[in-house]
Formats: C-alpha cells, sequence, structure tokens
C-alpha cells in the first residue's frame, strides 16, 4: 500500500490514478496511522515552500514523515513535496525543511540566465547523473513534464538526474531510501508512470 | 532544453467531441476520453478541452468526461469554456484539469484571472484570447469571435499577465479555418509584449505551418490545433518527426 500524504496542499486526483493506472494500491490519507501502516509514502505538494513547510509541521504529518524515512520505508517527494525533503527553502524568506536531504532550494532565476520565461515550464529531458532504482524502466533523454520556479541547490551528492534550462537544474534526487522528482511523474505520460512502477517497486 | 509543445483541442459539446473522423484503430472518434488517450499516445505533448455545452446538464456531463479521461491519459489538460468564476476553476480542477483557460469570463470580470491566481497560482491561469483585425488595430473579440469588445488586444494581453495569467493562447480569427499558417505578427507582436509562455492557435493546415512558426518566431512555445489533427491531415508523429528534422526541439 502507497500512502500520498493530504495535508491540504494541491490536487492528488491525478497522482492517485496515476498509481491505480499501474496497478499499485493507494490510499489518500492525512491519518498518521495509515501513513505508518503503509510500505511506501508519497508526499506530493503545489504552491509556497513556507505555507506547505508549515502545515506539514502543524499537522504533525512532517514528523511522521521523517520517522517512517529512519526506519527505512520508501520515500517519494514529488514538485513542491521533493523540495520539503531539503533543509531550508529560501522562497519569500527562509524556511525550514524536513532535512532529510541536504541543500537548499533557490529561486531558478538566480542561475538561469536572462531572456528565459519563468516558471520552467513544460516538457524537458532528463540526464542522468547517478544510478537509481527510480530509472529501471526509463532512459537518459527521456522526456518528463517542469511546472518549477524554484530548484534544489547544493545538493550535488544527492542528484540523480538533472534537466537543462538555461543551466543544469535538479530533476531528481535520492539520498538512501528518500527519493524526489522535482517534475511530475503523474503528469509525464509512459515515462511518468515508468518512474512511479519503479518506485512501487523499490 | 525545454521542447516546443503540439497541443490539440477538443470541442466537446452534450460529452460528445465535435468535428472529428474515423481513426484507423480507434473505435469511437467522438468519444472525448478515447480520442484523448489516442492522442496521448501520438506523442501530444498537452491536451485542450473546450466545453462548448450550454446547459447545466451538458456542463455536469462534461466535468464526468474531465473526469474520467484524467483517470486515464497522463499529460497535462488544460479545460476551457464556460470558465466565469473561481467556482469554475474549483469545478474543473478537482476533476483533474491542470490548467484552466479564460476568456469571455475575463473580459466580463477582469478580476477572475487575479482571484484565481492568488488561489490556484499563475501556472494554472491561461489567458485565451480571439483576435481580428480591425482597420488595422489588433482587437479583443468576445463570444466565439462574434462581437467586438473595442479592446485593444496588446494591452489587454498585458493587463491580464499582470494580473497573473501565468499563458497566453493567441486565436487569431483573421486566419482561423483558412489554413494558410499561423498569424506570424499577430503572435510576434505579442511575443514582444509579454514574457509568459505564448500558445499559437488559429490557421495550421499543413506540418509546414509549424515548422515555419517555431523557425520564424523561436519564442513561441506551442502550436495548438483541432481539425487538422481531428481529420487526420496532420498526424502528430509525422509533425514531430518533421520538427525534429529541421531542427526544432521536440518530445518524441
Amino acid at each position: 500500500m502507497i500512502a500520498i500524504i493530504d495535508y491540504g496542499v494541491g490536487n492528488l486526483f491525478s497522482l492517485k490514478s496515476s498509481f491505480a493506472a499501474i496497478g499499485a494500491e493507494v490510499i489518500v490519507t492525512s491519518n498518521a496511522d495509515e501513513i505508518r501502516a503503509a510500505d511506501r509514502i508519497i508526499l506530493p505538494g503545489v504552491g509556497a515552500f513556507g505555507d506547505a513547510a508549515e502545515k506539514l509541521k502543524s499537522s504533525g504529518l512532517g514528523e511522521v514523515l521523517c520517522e517512517e524515512a529512519e526506519k527505512g520505508k520508501p520515500i517519494m517527494g514529488i514538485c513542491l513535496g521533493m523540495q520539503l525533503l531539503f533543509d531550508e527553502g529560501l522562497e519569500y524568506g527562509r524556511h525550514e525543511g524536513l532535512g532529510l536531504i541536504k541543500g537548499s532550494v533557490k529561486p531558478i532565476a538566480d542561475v538561469i540566465g536572462e531572456g528565459l520565461k519563468i516558471p520552467h515550464i513544460g516538457w524537458n529531458a532528463l540526464r542522468f547523473k547517478k544510478n537509481s532504482p527510480l530509472f529501471k524502466y526509463i532512459k537518459e533523454g527521456d522526456h518528463v513534464y517542469f511546472v518549477h520556479s524554484f530548484y534544489a541547490a547544493d545538493c550535488d551528492e544527492a542528484v540523480i538526474a538533472d534537466s537543462h534550462y538555461g543551466a543544469y537544474l535538479t530533476a531528481a534526487v535520492q539520498n538512501g531510501n528518500v527519493y524526489g522528482c522535482q517534475f511530475h511523474p503523474e503528469k509525464s505520460g509512459d515515462v511518468g508512470l515508468s518512474i512511479l512502477r519503479a518506485f512501487s517497486e523499490i | 532544453m525545454i521542447t516546443k509543445r503540439i497541443i490539440p483541442c477538443l470541442d466537446v459539446r452534450d460529452g460528445r467531441v465535435v468535428k472529428g473522423v474515423n481513426f484507423e484503430g480507434l473505435a469511437d472518434v467522438s468519444s472525448p476520453v478515447s480520442l484523448a488517450k489516442f492522442y496521448s499516445s501520438c506523442g501530444a505533448d498537452e491536451l485542450v478541452f473546450y466545453d462548448i455545452t450550454a446547459s447545466s446538464d451538458g456542463r455536469r456531463l462534461f466535468t464526468d468526461i474531465l473526469c474520467e479521461t484524467a483517470k486515464s491519459v497522463f499529460i497535462p489538460l488544460t479545460v476551457g469554456g464556460g470558465i466565469n468564476t473561481v467556482a469554475d476553476f474549483d469545478r474543473v480542477l478537482k476533476c483533474g484539469a491542470d490548467k484552466v483557460s479564460v476568456n469571455s469570463g475575463a473580459i466580463k470580470n477582469p478580476d477572475l484571472i487575479k482571484e484565481a491566481a492568488k488561489l490556484y497560482g499563475d501556472q494554472c491561469v491561461v489567458l485565451s484570447v480571439d483576435i481580428k483585425r480591425v482597420d488595422g488595430v489588433f482587437r479583443v473579440f468576445a463570444k466565439g469571435g462574434r462581437e467586438n469588445t473595442g479592446m485593444e488586444a496588446i494591452e489587454w494581453i498585458k493587463r491580464c499577465v499582470g494580473n497573473g495569467a501565468g499563458e497566453v493562447v493567441v486565436n487569431s480569427i483573421d486566419t482561423d479555418g483558412v489554413k494558410k499558417g499561423f498569424d506570424i505578427p499577430m503572435l510576434s507582436a505579442v511575443c514582444e509584449a509579454v514574457s509568459v509562455p505564448v500558445i499559437a492557435s488559429g490557421g495550421a493546415g499543413c506540418i509546414n505551418d509549424f515548422i515555419t512558426l517555431f523557425q520564424t518566431l523561436p519564442q513561441v512555445d506551442a502550436g495548438l490545433a483541432a481539425s487538422i489533427f481531428h481529420f487526420g491531415e496532420v498526424k502528430i508523429a509525422d509533425l514531430k518527426a518533421e520538427m525534429s528534422k529541421n531542427g526544432i526541439i521536440t518530445r518524441l
């Protein structure tokens, strides 16, 4: 059973449907016991870092997630959910993240140079940096769908794939059993479903 | 690098796709769900569902179909048509839409874009504009292109982007249906005015029209069309192969 954490950030319809489409058992929940009982956890998220980090903290679900990560359970953050796994987010001030992966979340405007549109929105190709079980069914150069204005920085050790948009931006990360995708696998066609399938088999 | 997007647009009335012909291997071309799946498997980068239903029954049917589609198609979905309030945004986003396109709704209530962008983020709000030249000036038309609002189009687009529209679909009434190519001068004027993604619509008749579009105006992010895809005049796989051959970065 895969638990998708529902903490009031973003719409989980497509994420739930995409797991259903690959035949994985999935539950959307804000219940700590259900999250603990699941064998894998997804941390989704759309919106602002500070707001979402606060919701994770006040609901106590951030703590549950960290405890489960500590136990070695496979966890994957998606989009803002990935960003929240890091130490801190520098979006409208400094906000503390979950600290499961070392690094900071910074504006892409700092690195992409002049003349490129923000957010980075659309399909972009993956460049692999390290082997990861997440990539079991996909190949380098496959395209995935991004929508973001911030990116994970100072995290070279954890980066397993990046994508070029003015600069190489972190696309996927892994620190042991903790995974993250900046892009939306649930909106990335067959490639995205293949990533979710790989995660569900880890 | 980010790829240029190809976007088929499906007009849906009373739960069925309007304008469609037979594709090989596709039993029901007027089923939005089947057609969406078909386009997704052919390499469409995104889909637009346009609700042209007038009745409330039809509207309910539309949201049911949207839900059904989002359960089996995993590429970005934009929904337009009949979006007049924030409640309309909520209704379609809950059914799996990723972006919501506003046209007449924004003309009637200029605060709609601001309110929606605040709630759902700029990336979720798409401004769709029907533009026609009147005495050499780009004018915004409402009611499906039937009514001249008198507003100058570039100013209107700038204002909407300032309010939070994260993308602009430029539909040229002058080239729409003519099939002689996209309206390059109009699109160029829009690209110069705003820094959000611009989607070209109206005028595509063949593969070469897309090549010309992206080569002449590299600032344009996507090309949208309906009938040439529905009637099989342009096959998406062929189009993308040809784009790639011409050095236009695309997702194959």
